[in-house]
């Protein structure tokens, strides 16, 4: 029982507002309050008075009972309610001390946001993470079997709310983690936008000596099937004991708790919603497989790809950490009106990434916007909106117009890599020859020159040898 | 063998949990089809359960001990009634509506006070019946009553909730789930803790079924209704049986339970006794005796050993004959042992767990049994427990034995058992407590608005209570009133007895039982729907039908699918108004033979009847012709 007095919550009306706020100061209760509540059918509730939720309407006091169900009480049929007690949820996840071995690897997570290890909150029903390594190994207690792990928390922000700020202040802390020695570095972020962080870090962070990983979780960590912590177990492996050292997305293979696919931060992109297995490498082969449990050659890993900087101590890594934000990327349809064009020229836009149709195209409409923004001094660059394939614009007349223009071809770059890559390169320079060299030649497979014949699958399901395939292969 | 028990003197009290499917169109949280089931796969996926935190930043109790089983889950999936929802590869979409309706009539029937706003919750199951490891629930209805015996049976809430996974398997640390029950909607009705004895439960339940089958909206039919009883006596605690099939089978599993929990409250004061009050009191050693006993010729110890399994005695000190004090009728403490190594060390291969003070015969079983004592020390006054297979599972074993032990110096734990063929339960889990529930985030609250409201009372069909009264003023045997109410044909009669007019006596019977006999002799019955029978009635009631032509109008229109005057003519019933075959017959019997007195009065009728017969080949009831000629005859007398 609490000897708080009301007075002195200060959250004691937490998103509550209204006729349901007035209820809580007439019955001189509020968030937390252990209550006995009755209703106006003489319905009693005991339980604890949860925030609210600031989406939700103001007439509901919402009511965790004692037995753990939830229940949104109407105020206006509330006849009268008494504090029993006070009990303030400290939302903690139990934490212990990290063992450290000096036998294991050393390795960093920074935070930026995301759900490797969360807890709940009421006023917004968001999951909010939560971070020490004291916390994570409260959570994910086979982390001290795979490596000593120090953490910092850079930034506590959503996946969508990532930007160049957020780029450039984690590269400068990747540089400072890898000046202090660590064997690897395992980057905690949303997977809403997790392949554009791994594009732009591959970009700002070259010639790493370690490994670079990012990691999240597709279904949050409050709940038990969460991907979250194999997806943890597996990027903090990958940090500490791959040979690759590159920017690469750690997540989910199959659905199944399986075994997880290192992406290359410039060829990875986001596929499902919602699915676990959502990040696919595009145009190429992932790099690795890693599994919590070793194959049968006694090794977590299993390299697809050999094309790979590998781990080396002594390499110095290049850190450029800088973004023009007047960049743009922009998905052609057929009716894409040319004002928009002129509008984002007139904006002052300075980079335009377009994702056209088939091998890279838009229709004619738009050549004389396009001629005046880059008259303008605008770079705009070709994609493609297929995201399999290469921007072959000599192919027709249509696309030479386009060259003709002085539209920069990106080959097999992915629309999200290019805009990453014309923001980092456009923060650098505006000579428009160094402009288009930069962009046109690869810094981390961003361009491939050949697309093996398996860089593009994506399987039908319902046909008889792919169902048998995914049933034996792929669960 | 049934032990007696006077519940009185024991303190039974027992409490209802009972799920029941709802005859959606949908699943509850995705746009799969409900009820659709399947026995095969197209698919699979291999997930693990780690327990999460609750609001209040705990871990709840059942959630750890399932994480200790370290199960891989498997989950089969057929694209006809899963989507990527049911494997937990989407979040939900909105709560399906019809289910809510759905709950609410049954909470309104139940007398019930309506939640304002319904919030989805989470249930944590580790178990793996769920792919997402949680259960999402929300109470609907709160505080209701339902009439029983002369008592009213209180009704804490009722819930909706999303069904489980059905189990194909569970061998070891694998188990096998098939998805296509999955996300079902379902109400949990939770009666208050008021029943008294064995039969009281069996008789709730089935007032429980009869409510929500009243409802009309319902699923029937195998697994459709499951009920948890809730037991325990004076002194002992709660303890849930779960999947209870048939109200009939909770006579015997609650009587068991019962005697159980007075046998663990004697246990109890035996262990006191013996001064053992708590976990610090128990000394056990472990021994691997693998080498000892692979000259036991044994075939479970064999084969375990074969497996690279190890056996290992737990020896703990003054346990002798503990292990063989009686539990439920007819089992020991042993069992006790065997249902917690099962469950937790996933040490499934029977027997389980074996006492050294009582082994099974096999040859040189003295020599093996002398060899084992001399290896573990065992005093007079020990026990010890022979548990193989993998050796962390053994170890796991020996902890577990550990703590039963430990549990039953507070004499009875918490838990939750299964309900097996025979009466018997066996050990589930631990009682889940209410730190595994937190809120769902991913769905938003549901307002019950006062129109919502509003609508469900329109659409409430009656209460079994009320219709059973109505149906005893009309003299219906009681039985048949529980079936017509059970199987949906009380919606019909109500329907009838309004529309038609006809007795509620006579619609009772022919619906009730005539219309049962005529489905239990294989015809499609069930088919015909409120207006069939109206249609059926409306004859009889017109006095175009015969009662006793009834059940055949009815049969051939559900085989045939014809309306009633259709089904009546290819019966060879031609209809006639009693105006006309009246009239037909006066002609005929004044026709002479009415006049003449030569014969007996019988033989007179029975003349007359087989002329009549003749003439109107059938075209009115028999019966009726009969007490017309009769009626003729008595007058010309
Ligand atoms: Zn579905």
């Amino acid at each position: 029982m609490s000897t708080v007095p009301l007075q002195e919550r200060t959250d004691r009306f937490q998103g509550y507002r209204g006729a349901a706020r007035e209820a809580l100061d007439r019955f001189q209760i509020g968030v937390w309050s252990e209550v006995e509540l009755e209703n106006d059918q003489g319905s009693r509730f005991t339980g604890v008075i949860l925030p609210r939720s600031e989406t939700c309407d103001d007439l509901h006091v919402v009511v965790k009972l004692f037995t753990g169900y939830n229940v949104g009480i109407r105020s206006d049929r509330i006849v009268s309610a008494r504090e029993t007690g006070y009990r303030k949820a400290v939302y903690k996840i139990p934490e212990k001390e990290f063992p450290r071995d000096p036998k294991k690897k050393n390795v960093t997570l920074l935070g930026t946001g995301g759900t490797i290890a969360s807890r709940l909150d009421y006023r917004t029903g968001a999951v909010i993470p939560a971070f020490t390594p004291g916390e994570l190994y409260g959570a994910v207690p086979e982390l001290a079997d795979i490596a000593n792990l120090n953490t910092k928390k850079l930034f506590g922000v959503f996946s969508e709310n990532m930007g160049p700020e957020q780029y450039k202040a984690l590269a400068i802390a990747i540089g400072e983690e890898i000046e202090q020695g660590c064997d690897g570095i395992v980057v905690g972020h949303g997977t809403d936008t997790m392949s554009h962080t791994g594009a732009i870090l591959s970009f700002m962070v070259q010639n790493s000596p370690v490994p670079i990983v990012l990691v999240g979780s597709q279904r949050s960590s409050d709940r038990p099937s969460s991907d979250a912590a194999l997806n943890l177990m597996n990027a903090v492996r990958t940090a500490a004991e791959c040979d690759i050292a590159e920017v690469m997305l750690c997540m989910f293979g199959p659905t199944s708790d399986n075994y997880d696919l290192l992406h290359r931060g410039t060829r990875c992109r986001k596929m499902h919603s919602s699915y676990r297995s959502t990040f696919r490498t595009i145009g190429a082969t992932p790099l690795a497989m890693v599994s919590r449990h070793p194959w049968e050659d006694g090794s977590h890993f299993q390299y697809i790809s050999d094309e790979f900087l590998r781990r080396d101590r002594s390499r110095k890594p290049v850190i450029t950490p800088v973004f023009e934000e007047k960049v743009t990327i922009q998905y052609y349809y057929p009716n894409f009106n040319p004002d928009i064009i002129d509008a984002l020229s007139g904006c002052g836009y300075r980079g335009m990434i377009i994702a056209g149709t088939g091998l890279g195209h838009v229709n004619k409409p738009l050549y004389p916007a396009l001629k005046r923004a880059i008259q303008k001094g605008m770079t705009v660059a070709m994609s493609v909106q297929t995201l399999w394939g290469y921007a072959q614009m000599y192919v027709y007349d249509t696309g030479r117009d386009l060259l003709d223009l002085g539209i920069i071809p990106l080959d097999n770059m992915l629309p999200e890599t290019a805009y990453m890559k014309l923001g980092w390169v456009l923060g650098q320079t505006d000579d428009p020859a160094r402009i288009r060299a930069m962009m046109t030649t690869p810094i981390n497979h961003e361009i491939t020159p050949r697309e093996p014949h398996n860089g593009y699958l994506i399987l039908q399901g319902g046909l008889p040898e792919v169902d048998a395939f995914v049933q034996k292969h792929w669960k | 063998m049934m032990h007696r028990l006077d519940y009185a003197e024991a303190g039974l009290i027992s409490g209802l949990e009972v799920h029941q499917q709802l005859l959606t169109k949908h699943k509850l949280f995705c746009r799969c089809p409900a009820g659709l089931y399947t026995e095969t796969h197209d698919g699979e996926v291999l997930r693990h359960m780690r327990p999460t935190l609750s609001e209040l930043g705990v871990y709840d109790g059942t959630a750890l001990m399932e994480f200790k089983t370290r199960k891989e889950i498997v989950y089969l999936l057929n694209r006809a009634n899963v989507c990527t929802y049911e494997m937990d590869d989407t979040p939900p979409f909105l709560v399906n509506p019809e289910a809510i309706d759905i709950a609410m009539e049954l909470c309104l029937m139940m007398n019930m006070d309506l939640i304002d706003e319904v919030h989805i919750a989470r249930k944590q199951y580790l178990d793996g019946s769920i792919p997402t490891g949680f259960q999402r629930t929300a109470i609907v209805g709160v505080n209701g009553w339902m009439p029983f015996r002369d008592r009213r049976l209180t009704v804490t809430h009722v819930s909706i909730e999303e069904d489980s996974c059905r189990e194909v398997s569970d061998k070891g640390h694998r188990i096998i789930w098939r998805t296509d029950r999955l996300g079902m909607p379902l109400t949990e009705t939770v009666t208050g803790p008021d029943l008294r004895s064995p039969e009281e439960v069996r008789e709730a339940i089935l007032l429980c079924g009869l409510v929500a089958r009243s409802t009309g909206r319902v699923r029937i039919g195998l697994g459709a209704s499951r009920q948890d009883v809730n037991v325990s006596v004076r002194g002992g605690s709660r303890v849930e049986i779960k999947g209870v099939p048939k109200a009939g089978y909770a006579v015997k599993l609650v009587h068991g339970e019962a005697v159980r929990q007075v046998n663990l409250l004697r246990f109890r004061e035996e262990l006191h006794r013996r001064g053992w009050r708590g976990a610090e009191d128990i000394r056990l050693q472990v021994s691997d005796v693998s080498d000892i006993c692979a000259e036991a010729d044994l075939g479970f110890l064999r084969r375990a050993l074969q497996a690279g399994g190890r056996v290992c005695a737990v020896k703990v000190e003054g346990a002798a004959g503990l292990a063989q004090m009686p539990t439920q009728p007819d089992t020991t403490f042993l069992d006790e042992l065997a249902g917690r190594i099962r469950v937790i060390a996933c040490l499934d291969e029977a027997p389980i767990v074996l006492s050294l003070a009582q082994l099974p015969e096999f040859p040189q079983k003295h020599r093996i049994a002398e060899r084992l004592r001399k290896r573990v020390r065992l005093g007079e006054q020990d026990d010890a427990f022979l548990v193989f297979g993998p050796e962390e599972d053994c170890r796991t074993a020996a902890e577990e034995i550990r703590l039963r032990f430990a549990d039953a110096t507070q004499g009875v734990p918490q838990e939750t058992r299964q309900a097996l063929a025979g009466g018997y339960t066996t050990f589930e889990r631990i009682l889940p407590g209410p730190d595994r529930m937190y809120p769902d985030t991913d769905s938003p609250p549901t307002k019950i608005t006062e129109a919502r409201m509003a609508e469900a009372r329109a659409r409430m069909r009656p209460a079994p209570w009320a219709r059973l009264e109505r149906y005893r003023s009309w003299r219906v045997p009681e039985e048949t009133g529980h079936y017509l109410i059970r199987r949906g044909g009380a919606e019909i009669l109500d329907a009838v007895v309004e529309r038609t007019g006809v007795d509620g006596l006579v619609a009772a019977i022919e619906i009730g039982q005539r219309a049962r006999a005529l489905k239990r002799a294989g015809l499609p019955i069930q088919r015909l729907g409120v207006e069939a029978w109206v249609q059926v009635f409306d004859l009889f009631t017109d006095g175009l039908l015969p009662r006793e032509c009834l059940g055949t109008v009815a049969a051939r229109m559900a085989a045939d699918g014809l309306d009633a005057a259709e089904a009546a003519r290819a019966e060879g019933i031609a209809l006639v108004p009693r105006e006309r075959w009246s009239a037909e017959l006066q002609a005929l019997t004044m026709e002479g033979y009415l006049g003449e007195r030569v014969d007996t009065p019988e033989k007179r009728l029975r003349f007359l009847a087989g002329k009549a017969m003749a003439q109107l080949k059938g075209r009115a009831p028999a019966a009726e012709v009969a007490r017309y000629l009769k009626d003729r005859l008595e007058a010309t007398r």
